[in-house]
This record gives structure tokens, sequence and C-alpha cells, in this order.
């Protein structure tokens, strides 16, 4: 997808406040024009003393212009904001979208970091494309092209300058500018992009650093990427002070001309004196709207770098994808099986193959291997993140690419390895597997998780905050968490991913048994590495020995 | 609001020599303004009324192109100067933001989103105010007072006239600038949280869409997104009063000296040229006080982003010791430490050099505290950790840390290859900053050290296997902190740090945790074999790891909410 169609699907829907805002904008500009032009002829004038009366219509134009400026100008701007707003709006909900969309094999060469710059700032860009670029732009065609037809009206060499210099300004000197930004900007955003993930691995990564000794040199790269971010930024200085001096030179070329051209004009008596002044003077007003565009145009660049880095998001392959014709899945009890299964999460890199698993309703299996076996792999393939490069995964007899994944979603569940807290309330947390969840619900999943007589001690119980990533909780207190999250949603299938990890033994025999009490008749996929799940499950999977069920 | 707040010039050096350099640049443009003027009356005059030729207004036109090639150059130099000072301001700020986060250490706590925001994109809201507000308030300054200068011997109505309303525009800067300071300052927080808000949910997104929940934060970033428009178009409405206002008073006051002029030429008070003088000069007058105005915003902005920064760098550091790291015997004297009104950990306990201690208790009941302290990254509020009689306090926290081997419970993992992950254990590769060549001094370890066994470094640790089954090796390249690699294999790596520290004293926090069977029994044999004649201290929950210390601290959990 081009960021032009993306841009334009987006803004068409406030195309009437773009309208609105440009209409607006080309009456202030306009004002400012003729308040200079209808000035000049009016000194002119009545240095040829006329009766004050003959004054009166240019005296009261004068007036008006310099009233309607202001407001007209106040009007632009808030229409302009206001729809490019709710563009962006509708941009940022369009791209998180996506994200979901694809997440997480789909987004599994991004960092998080990347993804929330683009979801925030590359989505702000789009305020920057309407508003410093396409509305100023249309407005100082619109009055450039008025001016020109005025001042060549009168002289036509004058008119013809005027012309010149503004496409000088608006057209040539951004396309050079633009060229040279694009550069710049394509060595620029990078070098951003190194500085940010610098910055989070330093924030993030300080205590490691700091045990090591290393933060020092830490600094040392970040600077490094520092400068050469500064070095970029400083390298596009001389460039933006090039366009400056074209402008001004732009102007500076329009006014000797129209004074050389009228003065021959009005010795030869092709242009009436009274008129010089509008000749000469109206192109400063002109210049004055133009002066914005190769501001506007730098604004582009970043602007339609960040859009096309929206549109790479939303034309990135999804990893799965809807069937057109969705098979309902039959009410349960369910059995999933994958049969001769081969993954992978990027192609080429094969990380399961040949594997058979089966899960009759109730079952309780254990799926063990050493670490990277590809157990995580055999989660992602039953929830569907992922679909299988060889074989098939079916439901009850059905292949899964045949089911809405949201669906397959609301049979099985899976609690992985590092489920993720949101820096909110333990209760919203909760909430986030099923929204109505009542108070007595939420700690009925707590007491399974054993975590209820703790949070009774707080003072805030279960509103109290979890912190980012939850890290005002211990290890352990965070797996619980996540593990009464799971237990709160309906799910029929539960998958659960080393759901003991970082529990002392103790704790972690008795979750066990709490955890498949609590199950009920649910069926459960336990992965794990520890030899100790035997005596807890029906039967064990070993992915290390390729797939050899093994009745317990 | 201050126009410059004086903190950007101590802390960023480069506003200095910016500020000088825009004041004798703005000095040459107000006169090549009123000489162009000047010019440009007297060439009109000429040719309308004295019927002048091209050959007379010759001098006059080369005069003119003189002025216009002036005032090209001085465009120039205005902008390159500007881009180049913020460029270099932003650095500078970036840089201290850095380094002293770093000097704070992990204890600030604080939101890491808004951080991250504030270095990155934060900080290019000073841009406009360096390229386009400062240079526009200088301007606004010397600009008006030269145009009067030449106004007064002209014509006294009109230089009255500018004079008296000139001074009402920062008088209604000040008043709409006051409304929408405190605006500004919500809208950049609000920008903050959003950010935050954005990191967290694209951080969760798999969690959403496990529970089903992914469609339903799409309206929730729509509802937030609405209300962020809502916020904005409020202050919007009321900034955009402020430029209302003043385009308003200079361009109607402009209407209103043309008009006075024109009636006064009418009745002969006036000559054409003073006339036009006036017509060319009064916007000219207005022009820098109104984009004054039109970047207040970018400027609030700008100003907001240097105020953010300058609350991190005002923090104050916790004081370093520069003492020489001891050895011999630890002693946790009575220690506490408390966490959000609670006590995190209450120890007492002495640790002999040579001695494995196994720290054992519930989860949460302090045991990596316990190693946060004996680190230096968490100060004890009371009691304190002597080591060989000497307070760590007073140690340099470099050198101390130096003469340790650290495994944590969640190890992050940096951008970048599996060799440079592992090599953090090693001495510093690249020209290390002044707190580590601290560092080598004490640990007498050369910049140009041979470069580290990785490799046998991650054998030791059980590592060695998974890495050489990954395409690169040892040169693959780790996503987001460690993504594609399982808790197993990131602890396995950070073990493999610790190995090729070589320290004296080694800390473990549950090093075995996420290991299975067989891996944890190789790692355990590697762990005996480290810790000889090296003082260790276990983190521990894992029988075998009990079994391997020579002492059991029982760290006793303290009960939640009490004092």
């Amino acid at each position: 997808m081009s960021w032009i169609r993306l841009l334009r699907t987006a803004a068409s829907p406030a195309a009437g406040g773009l309208v609105l805002a440009v209409l607006a904008g080309t009456g202030a500009a306009g004002a400012a024009v003729g308040l200079m032009a209808v000035s000049a002829w009016l000194i002119s004038r009545a240095a040829l003393h006329p009766p004050v009366l003959h004054l009166m219509v240019a005296i009261v134009a004068v007036r008006a212009f310099g009233l309607s400026r202001g407001v007209l100008r106040y009007a632009e701007r808030l229409a302009g904001h206001d729809a490019a707003l709710r563009v962006l709006e509708r941009l940022r909900a369009r791209v998180f979208a996506r994200l979901a969309e694809l997440a997480p094999a789909g987004l599994a060469g991004y960092r998080h970091a990347d993804l929330a710059q683009r979801l925030s700032a590359d989505v702000d860009a789009v305020l920057d494309m309407l508003t410093r670029v396409l509305l100023p732009y249309a407005v100082a065609a619109l009055v450039g092209l008025g001016s020109v037809l005025l001042v060549g009206a009168y002289s036509p060499v004058a008119g013809l300058a005027l012309a010149g210099g503004l496409l000088l300004v608006g057209a040539v000197v951004p396309v050079l500018q633009s060229r040279a930004a694009r550069l710049a900007d394509g060595r620029r955003a990078p070098l951003r992009a190194e500085l940010a993930a610098g910055t989070v691995d330093l924030v993030h990564g300080l205590p490691d650093l700091l045990a090591y000794g290393a933060a020092g040199s830490r600094l040392a790269g970040l600077a490094e990427s520092d400068a050469k971010l500064r070095r970029a930024e400083q390298r596009s200085s001389a460039l933006a002070g090039v366009s400056a001096a074209v402008t001004a030179l732009a102007t500076g070329i329009c006014l000797l001309v129209g004074l050389a051209a009228g003065a021959v004009a009005v010795r030869s008596g092709a242009l009436s004196g009274e008129l010089l002044a509008v000749v000469v003077l109206t192109p400063l007003a002109v210049f004055e709207t133009a002066a914005v565009l190769p501001a506007a145009a730098q604004h582009f660049a970043a602007a339609r770098a960040s859009l096309r880095r929206l549109a790479d998001v939303l034309s990135t392959p999804a990893p799965v994808t809807a069937p057109p014709a969705p098979v309902d899945v039959p009410d349960g009890p369910h059995t999933l099986r994958l049969e001769a299964v081969a993954a992978a999460w990027t192609p080429g890199r094969t990380v399961l193959h040949g594997v058979d698993l089966e899960l009759l309703p109730g079952a309780r299996v254990a799926l063990v291997g050493p670490s990277g076996s590809g157990k995580s792999t055999v989660a992602a393939l039953l929830v569907r993140f992922l679909d299988p490069t060889a074989g098939r995964v079916t439901l009850d007899g059905i292949d899964l690419r045949r089911i809405a994944p949201e669906q397959v979603r609301q049979v099985v569940g899976y609690l992985p390895e590092d489920a993720y807290l949101f820096d909110t309330t333990i209760a919203a947390n909760l909430r986030v597997a099923r929204p109505d969840a009542t108070a007595e619900q939420l700690r009925g999943v707590l007491a399974q998780a054993r975590l209820l007589d703790w949070i009774d001690t707080l003072p805030d119980g279960v509103e109290t905050l979890v912190g980012e990533h939850g890290r005002a909780l211990s290890g352990g207190q965070r797996r619980r968490l996540a593990l009464a999250r799971a237990l709160l949603a309906g799910f029929q299938v539960l998958i659960l991913d080393e759901p003991t990890e970082h529990l002392d033994d103790e704790t972690a025999v008795a979750l066990l048994d709490d955890l498949l009490a609590a199950a009920g008749d649910r069926t459960v996929l336990v992965i794990t590495h520890r030899a100790d799940i035997a005596g807890h499950v029906d039967r064990l999977v070993d992915l290390g020995r390729h797939r050899v069920p093994a009745p317990v | 609001m201050k126009p410059l707040d004086p903190r950007l010039l101590r802390y960023a050096r480069s506003t200095r020599v910016y500020l000088a350099a825009t004041v004798a640049l703005g000095v040459v443009l107000a006169a090549l303004i009123v000489a162009q003027a000047t010019l440009l009356a007297h060439g009109i005059t000429a040719v309308f009324l004295d019927g002048a030729d091209l050959r007379t207004l010759t001098p006059t036109l080369v005069a003119l192109a003189a002025v216009v090639a002036g005032r090209a150059v001085v465009a120039w130099a205005q902008e390159t100067v500007a881009v180049r000072s913020s460029a270099s301001v932003k650095s500078e700020l970036r840089s201290r933001l850095l380094a002293h986060l770093a000097a704070v250490g992990p204890a600030r706590g604080g939101d890491t989103g808004a951080v991250t925001t504030l270095i990155t994109r934060g900080l290019d809201a000073l841009d406009a105010y360096f390229a386009r507000y400062l240079p526009q308030l200088v301007l606004a300054a010397l600009v008006p007072a030269v145009v009067l200068a030449r106004l007064l011997p002209a014509d006294l109505t009109a230089t009255i006239t500018i004079a008296l309303t000139l001074p009402l525009i920062p008088v209604f800067m000040a008043l709409v600038g006051l409304h929408t300071e405190a605006a500004n300052r919500r809208q950049f927080r609000l920008l903050s949280r959003l950010s935050h808000h954005f990191l967290d949910v694209v951080a969760g997104l798999t969690t959403l869409k496990i529970f089903g929940r992914a469609g339903a934060q799409v309206a929730t970033i729509r509802r937030i997104s609405t209300e962020q428009r809502r916020l904005t178009m409020r202050t919007l409405r009321v900034a955009f009063l402020s430029s209302l206002v003043l385009e308003l008073l200079a361009t109607l006051s402009v209407a209103l000296v043309a008009v006075g002029i024109g009636l006064r030429l009418v009745s002969g008070h006036l000559d054409l040229t003073t006339a036009l003088l006036v017509l060319i000069l009064a916007p000219e007058a207005y022009l820098p006080l109104r984009q004054v105005g039109a970047h207040y915003h970018a400027s609030a902005e700008g100003l907001a982003a240097a105020e953010e920064a300058f609350a991190i760098l005002e923090t104050p550091a916790p004081a370093r010791g520069t003492a020489q790291a001891p050895t011999g015997t630890i002693v946790f004297d009575d220690v506490v430490v408390r966490y959000r009104d609670r006590d995190a950990l209450r120890l007492s306990a002495t640790i002999e050099p040579g001695q494995i201690v196994a720290l054992i208790g519930p989860s949460g009941c302090g045991k990596s505290t316990a190693l946060d302290v004996l680190l230096g990254f968490v100060a004890p509020d009371h009691g304190r950790v002597t080591v060989g009689g000497v307070d760590l306090g007073e140690v340099d926290p470099a050198a101390w840390r130096s003469t340790i081997a650290w495994v944590p419970q969640r190890p992050y993992l940096f951008a970048g290859s599996i060799r440079d992950n592992i090599a953090l254990g090693g001495p510093p590769t690249r020209t290390p900053a002044p707190p580590t060549a601290f560092a080598y001094c004490f640990t007498g370890a050369l910049p140009d050290a041979p470069a580290p066994d990785v490799t046998a470094a991650a054998r030791l640790a059980g590592a060695d296997g998974f890495i050489a089954e990954l395409p690169d090796g040892y040169d693959a390249a780790l996503g987001d902190n460690g993504a594609g690699l399982s808790a197993g294999q990131r602890q396995r790596i950070a073990l493999a740090r610790a190995f090729l520290r070589d320290a004296p004293i080694v800390l473990l926090d549950e090093p075995t945790a996420n290991l299975d069977a067989g891996t944890a029994a190789e790692v355990m044999a590697a762990i005996r074999h480290l810790a000889r004649g090296r003082t260790v201290v276990i983190a521990a929950h894992r029988p075998e790891l009990i079994a391997l210390a020579d002492r059991v601290v029982d760290v006793v959990p303290q009960p939640v909410g009490v004092r």
C-alpha cells in the first residue's frame, strides 16, 4: 500500500473540514495581499489630491481587509486542526487493529519500542502532513495565482517575475531541499531508532550494566549514536539556510523587477503612475504567505517517511488469515489434534517437524522436552497464532485454517511463559480475561491461584497497581496473577506454559494440584521441563524424543 | 513564562554562542529592512511624480540590489546558526540525561516510556524553539525600535499610532500565554501518558489476543484518541485566540495607519515618499512580534520539554563513596529496606570469605533485595552492610561491583549478538567512560586486555549447545530483550556472563530455576567449580542449590502493611 492511498483513505471522511480550512486560509492570505495592494493605490491616488469622496471605497476596503484577516486565519487554523485530528484518530485505530492482527508471529521482526513509535510518532505525522504541508500549499497556490493575475494585469513583466519568484520559493526550493532532506532523513531515521533502542536498553538494562561495570561503555556507545545524529542534523542546516536565502532573494528580485519594469511602463504610458506602487509593493505581502512553503516542504519529507513506515506495517503479510467462509466450531467437548505437523516462525527456520499430538476432552497431558525443542511453538499452533508449514492442526476434526482464529481462541486458552501484566490494577489485569467478571469471581480465581491471602493484606486490595510490567509484584506473584487471569476466562482447553516457573518447590507442587483441580473437566496441556510432572497428568509427551506418546 | 529559561544556558552551553550570533544578525537585518523601505519609497516617488527614467533610477536600483543580497545572506546565516545550535543543545541535553540516569541508578524508578519519549522525541520540540521562537524574540525587540527610530523624524502621527499599539501585543501575549502555559504542560503530560499506554498495550498485544480483547482495545485506543482531540482542540482554541488578537491588532493598525496617511496626503500635510515609507515600514514593525505570537505555541512546547529534562537532571544522584573495594567478611548489620511503606527486607547476617551462603525463604521475602543491597543498587534505610569492616556506603560502587559476578532472576539481554551479550561479563571492548576507567585502576585489568573467552564461558554455563544450533551461532542477533530465546536460554547467557567475569564474589539469584533437570545438573557442576575459592551468595529454593551451601540464612518474610 502506498502512503498516498493510506492518506487518502484516512482523510476522506474529514474532507469537508479540510476544504473549509483551505477557503478560510485563502480568505485570510487574500486579505493581507488586498490590504497592501489597495493601500498602495490609495496613497498614490491621494498624492494627486482628489476629493476625499473618491477614496471612500478604497478606505472601506482597507479597513475590511484589516479586520477580516485575523478572524479568517483563526477559522482556518481551528477547522484545519480539528479535521486533521479526526484523521489521526482513525489512522491510529487502524494501525493498532493491524498490529493486533499481526501479533505475535507477524511482528517477530520488530522491536516493541519501534512499534510503539509507529503507533504514536508516525501516526502523529499525519497531523503535520495535513496542517503544515497540504493546507499552506493549497492556500499559497490559490492566493499566488490571484496575485499573479492582479499584478500581471497591470505589468505583464512584473506579473511574470512574481510567478517565477513564487514557483522558485514554492516548488523549486522545496524539490531541491526535499531531495537533500530525504537523504538526511533517511540517514537520521535509523540513527533515531538506534538512539531510541539504545536508550530503552540503557534504562531497562541498567542493573545488569551497572553490575558488570558496563554502563560507561554503553554511554560511550550511546554518545557515538548521539554524535552521529547531531552531525546528521547539522548537515541539513546549510540546506535550511539556502532555502531562507533563496526566499529572501526571490522577494527582493520581484521588488527590483517590479520597480524597473514599472518605471519603464509608466514612462511609456502603458501603466498609470498611481498603479506603480501596487505593482511594486503587492509582492511584499504575497511572499509573506509563500515564505512558509519551504518549511512546509521540510515537514513533507519527514511526514511522508512516517506515513510510509505505517504503510509498511499495514502491508506486512498476516501470519494467519481468517478463512473467507469460516466453519463454526461445534459445541464441546472438544478434541485437538496435531497431525504430522511442521512449523517455522520465520520461513526456512523450522523448529518443529513430524509432530503428532492428541488432546481428548478432559485429558491432562504434559508436553516435556529440553528448552528450545519447540514446546511453545506447539502452543502457538493450537491457538492459531501460527499455521503449520506441513501437516495440519484440527479441532474436532476441522482444520484450524477453516475456523475463524478468534473462535479458536474462545475454545483454547494459552498462558504463555512471559504472560504480560498491564500497568494498571490487579482487578483490571484480571478483567482483561472477562470484562464483566464480578468481585466474587475475581476473588475466586485469586484464591485458586493462592494469591488472595496476600492481596487481602494490601491496603488497596484488588485495586493495587501492579506497576510497569508488573514490577511491583515478585516473580512468583506475577505468575500467579497471570494464572488467575487464565482461569477467569472460560476456556475449555487450557495450555499452561511453564506454569510453576519461579515458584519454590513446595508451592509449585501445591499450585499444580490446585490448578488441575480448578481446571475441572477442562482439557489441560502443561508445557514444562519439570520431571516431576508425570504424577499429575494422564499422559506425557516428550518433544525431545519426537512424539513418543508414553501412557502413564 | 520566562521566554528563556536560564537553566538552558547552564545545561547547554551552545545556547550562549547562539544568542550572541542571533542578536548581531538581528541588528544587521533591522538596518537592511529600513534601507530597503527607504529606497523603494524614493524609487516609486521618483518615477510616479518626478517622471524619472530607468537611467536616473539606476543608482537606486543598484543600492536596492545590494540590500537584497545582504538580506539573503543574513537569512541564510540565521537559519544555519539556529539549526546547528539546536542540534548541539539537544545533543548536550541527551548526553547529560543519559549519564545522569546511569548515575542515579535503578532505584530511580519512574516511567521508562516517558523518559524514552523525552530523550528521543520530546527534546525535538526545542528545534522550533531555537529555529523560530528565539530569533523572532530578538527581532521583535530590535526591529520595532529601529523602525520607529526611522519613522519618528518622518511622520509623528504614524509613529505615535504604531508606538501606542505595539506594546498592546506583548500585553495580550502575556495574558493569553498565562492561560496556555498550564494547558501546554497538561498537553505534554497527556502525550507521554498516551505514549506509555501505547507501549504497554503493544507489549501486551499477545496477551490481549489470547483473551480476545484486542478488538476491544481498538475501541479504547479510538476513545482515548477522541479524548485527546477534544483536549487538544480546547487548548488550541485558546492558543490560537492569542494569534487572533495579535493579527487583528497588527493588521488593523496597519490599515488605520494607511487610511490616516492617505487622508493627510490629500490635505497636503504629507509628501508621497514619506507616506510610502510609512506604508512599507508599518507592517515590518509588527511582523516580528506577530511571528513571535505565531511561534509561541512551539516555544511553550520546547520549554516544557526542557523543563522535563531539567527535572530529571535535578534528581539528586546518590552519594558515591570513594574508598577502594574492600575484601573480607561481609556483614549485614540489622539492615532494613523499605519499599512503599513496608519493610521489603530485614536481615542480619555474616558471610565469611570463601563461604557459600544460601539465602532461603518463600517468594517475596526479600532474597533478591538482599542481593540488590550488596550490589549497591539499593541503600539500606536502616543499618549498614560492611565488608572487612568498611561501610559499603563509603566504597566506590563501580570498584566494588568489579569484584562481583551477578546472575539476576530476570537478566536483561541487549540488542546485539549473543557474543556481545556474554562479553558484557568481560572487560569492555569500547573506549571506557571515566567511571569504568576507575574500575580498571582497582581491578588492574587493562583496556586492551585480550578478547575474553566467550566460548569457554558459554560452555561452562551450558549455553554452547543451543548457541551452536542457531543459524549464526555466537553472532546471532537478539531481538527485543532476547526475544526468540527461552527463559532458560536467557538464564544461561547470564550465567556465561558471570563465568566470564571471574570475580571473587558471586551473587546468584535462582540460577537453576529455568533449567531442565539435565542442564541443571551440568550447571550445578559448573557452579561448584566456579564457587571454589570464592565467596558465593545464592538466593535459592531448589534443594540441590541449598545442598551446595556451607551455610543457610533464613530470610524472614516481612508482614505486609506493617511497619
